[in-house]
């Protein structure tokens, strides 16, 4: 960055993209322009700044000021009483704390590691993320390490699997390195679709090059000389900025041949998906990118030996990748020192439902329930009272307010029945049916199921069916059970975790709202759903 | 002709054929896939035309039949439900006259259903195209629609 007196982050993101953001730009730079203050204030345009919901949102360095919804209108006030006179202007700033750490700084009760330079930096820019110490963990592991002591580094430092089942990184990387034949894969698994969940998206969009560094030193670990990031087909934005950062690496010899002379290749190539869940599943994706439809396969064997074209594969959600470059650089002892003991490091969750501040944060493993919902999302949004929170996406449980004090980390969920999944924490308050939500869920997995199994195929067509019998007041506890027992059958014997993984939200929500649906059943009015009674 | 010139972007691989799809539905102002763009497709990776065709039946994002020169998708995943998703599926709907699946008889829009876009912090949401609305109300439809009618 040029040296500035003061430094205004923009958050270009879709969100702020449809909110307007354009056009605030423009007034920007037409106000400074006049104000003569062009060479004092830098603007950058970043990713997100974490923050959802407040339209086009604006933060003043070094004052760590935040502004939401901004309207060009409103730009003039900003820099005339703010960057002019140093006042912030009260009525347009977020109550919000400073969400935008310096790197390794800890704000409140977020720990940035995965996020740190995600609304810091201009992601179209391979000298920002150099200038933040990007690449050095690539060129420490080619030229300070052996590809077995960058495995056992991220072995030691205990990093788990962040797109859901939280399988050891350091062991998957071992048994790709180990597996026999010289032609391996590297695979980022970016095809993010867990509803409610966004946090790859802005990993990609804020902070492309940390993804390349981790696929390239993944890459120098097991022996592949190639890395393909499979990305949501609807992510637009996220494609671009990734072509763009793989040709500025490329440019400046951090990726292809002989990278930094150091005798290592790597390749990296984006591929879109096509609207699809079930290809998050790690062999859909592979069968995707095999250019077929994304039935997953039967395992065993693994993708750690045979993945890509029967070859030995590495394929690593976007997260966990995102946090490889600081475990080389500050060692696994560092990233132990984050999280629980079983869970080490960080986790970034999207809050959303009825809370006061939707969004994503980052934040170490284990952090409890209660202080994700009521400190970094304010609580509930018109203060009515908490009545369910959905966690780990579509395919994830029902918990209550009884559960606000479970700890957030893998082994701590599995104690509740729940799951981490991909981090989305949906809040609901009174206001909500949750028959209604259990339709939302079930409707989705009948149209993801990819029909290839049996159970999942005719079971979510079943449990749709009978959620309608219920919903029209024409079940009982017979109704109930059945679903009960389809999920369990659909959780034995279906063949990836799509259809294993309905009995959560159905189980939780069946045990915890019985009443509830025991009455949608039985055809009583709902007043939150509003159907009329029979 | 423009559809070779999008074929020899590509390397001749099959792990190229979704990307290759996309490109190829990209450039029909109706939003499909014919059934020449199959045969292209088939032809230049070296595949059966049953595995192109079984692919392109498998992904949301492709169609077989033509669409309106926008194509609106509704999210309905369940925070997108929670915010009266539904209430804008059916505003929709009463404001173009057709139903989910369908386009209306000017070929302006297509209404679909998504899954998850994403951008649950402004829900509800719907995609026009590659852009995301969010924060819907009948209102805002309203004008989204008038907007893109009046671009033609």
């Amino acid at each position: 960055m040029r040296p500035a007196r003061t430094h205004v982050l923009v958050a270009v993101d879709e969100e702020a993209r449809q909110a307007g953001v354009e056009e605030v730009l423009a007034a920007l730079r037409q106000v400074l322009d006049r104000c003569g203050l062009r060479e004092e204030v830098q603007i950058v345009e970043t990713g997100t700044l974490g923050i959802s919901g407040q339209g086009v949102v604006l933060a003043v360095y070094p004052d760590g000021v935040f502004y939401g919804r901004v309207q060009p209108a409103d730009v003039e006030e900003i820099v005339e009483v703010h960057l002019l006179k140093g006042r912030p202007v009260a009525r347009l700033r977020l109550p919000t704390a400073a969400p935008v750490a310096r790197p390794g700084e800890i704000l409140g009760r977020q720990t940035r590691v995965v996020l740190r330079n995600v609304g810091v930096i201009d992601p179209e820019n391979i000298e920002e993320y150099i200038a933040q110490g990007g690449y050095e963990a690539l060129a420490k592991a080619l030229f300070a390490m052996k590809p077995e002591e960058v495995i056992e580094e991220v072995r030691r430092a205990g990093l788990r699997g962040r797109g859901g089942a939280g399988f050891p990184t350091g062991v998957k990387w071992a048994a790709v390195r180990q597996a026999p034949g010289p032609e391996k894969y590297v695979i980022c698994n970016a095809d993010e679709g867990e509803p409610g969940t966004f946090k790859d998206r802005l990993i990609l969009e804020g902070d492309p090059h940390r993804i390349l560094e981790a696929m390239a030193i993944a890459g120098y670990a097991v022996g592949a000389k190639r890395g393909i990031i499979y990305v949501r087909g609807e992510y637009a934005l996220s494609i671009r900025r990734l072509e763009r950062a793989i040709a500025q690496a490329h440019a400046y010899g951090l990726l292809g041949e002989n990278i930094l002379e150091s005798g290592f290749s790597f390749e990296i190539e984006v591929r879109p998906g096509a609207g699809a869940y079930v290809c998050g599943e790690e062999t859909a994706l592979i069968e995707s990118l095999e250019g077929k439809r994304g039935w997953p396969r039967i395992r065993p064997p693994y993708p750690v030996t045979h993945g890509l074209w029967g070859k030995p594969t590495v394929v690593n959600n976007v997260e966990t990748l995102a946090s490889v470059p600081d475990i080389l650089l500050r060692g696994a002892a560092w990233f132990r020192s984050l999280g629980t003991p079983t869970c080490p490091g960080t986790k970034v969750y999207t809050i959303l439902g009825h809370v006061r501040f939707p969004g994503l944060v980052e934040v170490e493993m284990g952090t409890p329930l209660r202080v994700l919902i009521y400190e970094l999302g304010g609580g509930t949004r018109d203060g009515r009272p908490l009545k369910a929170v959905l966690i780990g996406g579509a395919a994830g449980a029902f918990l209550t307010p009884q559960d606000l004090d479970v700890r957030l980390d893998f082994d701590s969920l599995a104690g509740r029945a729940a799951v981490l999944g991909s981090g989305a924490v949906l809040v609901m308050d009174e206001s909500t049916c949750i028959v209604d939500m259990l339709g939302s869920i079930l409707r989705f997995f009948r149209h993801e199921s990819c029909g290839q199994c049996v159970p999942c195929r005719a079971g979510t067509d079943l449990l749709v069916r009978l959620w309608e019998r219920v919903r029209r007041g024409e079940a009982d506890e017979a109704a109930l059970a059945r679903m009960e027992e389809v999920v369990e059958v659909m959780r034995q014997a279906s063949l990836c975790p799509l259809g294993q993984s309905l009995a959560l939200p159905v189980r939780s929500a069946l045990e915890k709202f019985r009443p509830e649906f025991l009455s949608h059943a039985q055809g009583a009015a709902c007043p939150v759903c509003r159907r009329e009674g029979k | 002709m423009e559809k070779k010139a999008i074929l020899q972007r590509f390397p001749r691989s099959p792990d190229v054929l979704l990307a290759l799809l996309h490109e190829l539905q990209r450039a029909n102002p109706q939003n499909y896939l014919t059934p020449e763009d199959l045969a292209l497709a088939a032809e230049y990776l070296g595949l059966p035309l049953s595995r192109v065709r079984d692919a392109v039946t498998f992904y949301t994002m492709f169609s077989l039949h033509p669409r309106g020169k926008h194509v609106i998708r509704v999210c309905d995943s369940p925070n997108c439900h929670l915010f009266g998703a539904w209430s804008v599926v059916e505003e929709l709907q009463r404001l173009l006259g057709v139903g989910v699946g369908e386009t209306t008889p000017d070929g302006l829009f297509t209404l679909e259903l998504t899954s998850c876009l994403g951008a649950c912090g402004v829900a509800p949401v719907m995609m026009v195209d590659d852009e995301v609305f969010g924060n819907l109300t009948p209102q805002k439809l309203r004008e989204i629609l008038a907007r893109l009618k009046e671009e033609g």
